[in-house]
């Protein structure tokens, strides 16, 4: 009886722990996925590299204003060092694929799950995107609609830094 | 003949451009689903509300179904809750259809989403519309201001995976 009452408190505990972490400072997970033309995203090859990692998804307008600018970084920053990454974390690939055609995004997009999303401290809100150095540590987080001149900014920070 | 050409022409560029600026949608692109602010104020909740609610011994359970994101869902949402959604596409319209089909009208339901700002959020605005079309009389919706994570996670709210 004492040892139910004590399973259920600590169970009630871990279920009211904050599942959404911040991983500012921290190394950002390591992931291998497939993009939609099946080409290998591997995060440990990254390495030099800065990368904007984007959560997004089909049903989320802000994403859909963010991500053409993401395009632009691509190809304005790429040469300096950037590489975009979108994560789709819709239920199924094929809205994606449409997205992505019809918005021109040329960046590797790959299908995300909850597994990879609690890897990235719960993605519990879109957009969401992580800014990683050259040395694989997350630097920014940003949820929700954010302005865009910010992340622009310390994402120019991060590329100057080499 | 040549302005008929330019009109027509004018009106085809029209709707290429047009179909290049909309989100993409599951239905028709000149079709958005119902927006979380057409639900009336008065059926909305707060997180602090449902907590409260949740919490106190004694209180009869609403039936708690999340309408956005099985990803999401996934990850975490509210300890009991469904998953019937998502409210933007059909498929999800019709999962919540076969989940409410055996639950008579005046059961307390709450719908939520959190997926995304709720001026934003594509899915409960068409979920609670099917549902009080229906008949539902004691529905309400988890106002979600910014995102799950937010708005019940971080406050310390009861979570489960």
């Amino acid at each position: 009886m004492i040892a139910a009452l004590l399973l259920t408190a600590v169970l009630l505990v871990s279920s009211q722990a904050s599942v959404a972490q911040s991983l500012v400072n921290r190394k950002a997970p390591h992931f291998v996925r497939q993009d939609l033309d099946g080409q290998s995203i591997d995060t440990a090859q990254l390495n030099g590299k800065v990368v904007l990692l984007n959560f997004w998804a089909t049903w989320c307008a802000p994403c859909q204003i963010e991500m053409p600018m993401f395009t632009r970084w691509q190809k304005q920053y790429g040469p300096r060092g950037l590489v975009v990454i979108g994560i789709s974390m819709d239920d199924d690939p094929r809205p994606v694929r449409e997205a992505v055609k019809v918005r021109r995004i040329d960046y590797p997009v790959a299908m995300g799950d909850a597994a990879l999303g609690k890897r990235y401290g719960g993605v519990l809100g879109l957009p969401l995107t992580f800014l990683i150095d050259r040395n694989g540590i997350v630097r920014s987080e940003f949820q929700g609609e954010t302005d865009l001149g910010k992340i622009e900014a310390s994402l120019r920070t991060l590329l100057a830094d080499h | 003949m040549k302005m008929r050409t330019i009109t027509t022409t004018g009106v085809a560029l029209a709707l290429a451009l047009l179909m290049m600026q909309s989100p993409v949608r599951a239905r028709s692109q000149f079709a958005p689903p119902p927006a979380a602010i057409t639900i009336p104020k008065t059926q909305l909740m707060q997180p602090k509300e449902l907590n409260a609610l949740l919490s106190a011994t004694g209180n009869a359970r609403p039936l708690i179904l999340q309408v956005g994101s099985r990803v999401m869902f996934d990850q975490a949402h509210i300890p009991n809750a469904e998953y019937a959604g998502p409210g933007s596409r059909d498929e999800g319209l019709n999962l919540l259809r076969d989940r409410v089909k055996p639950v008579e009208k005046a059961a307390f339901i709450v719908l939520y989403c959190g997926c995304c700002p709720w001026s934003r959020c594509p899915n409960v605005g068409a979920a609670y519309k099917m549902l009080h079309e229906a008949g539902f009389t004691n529905l309400k919706v988890l106002y979600i201001d910014q995102n799950f994570g937010s708005d019940w996670v971080n406050k310390g709210y009861p979570v489960a995976r």
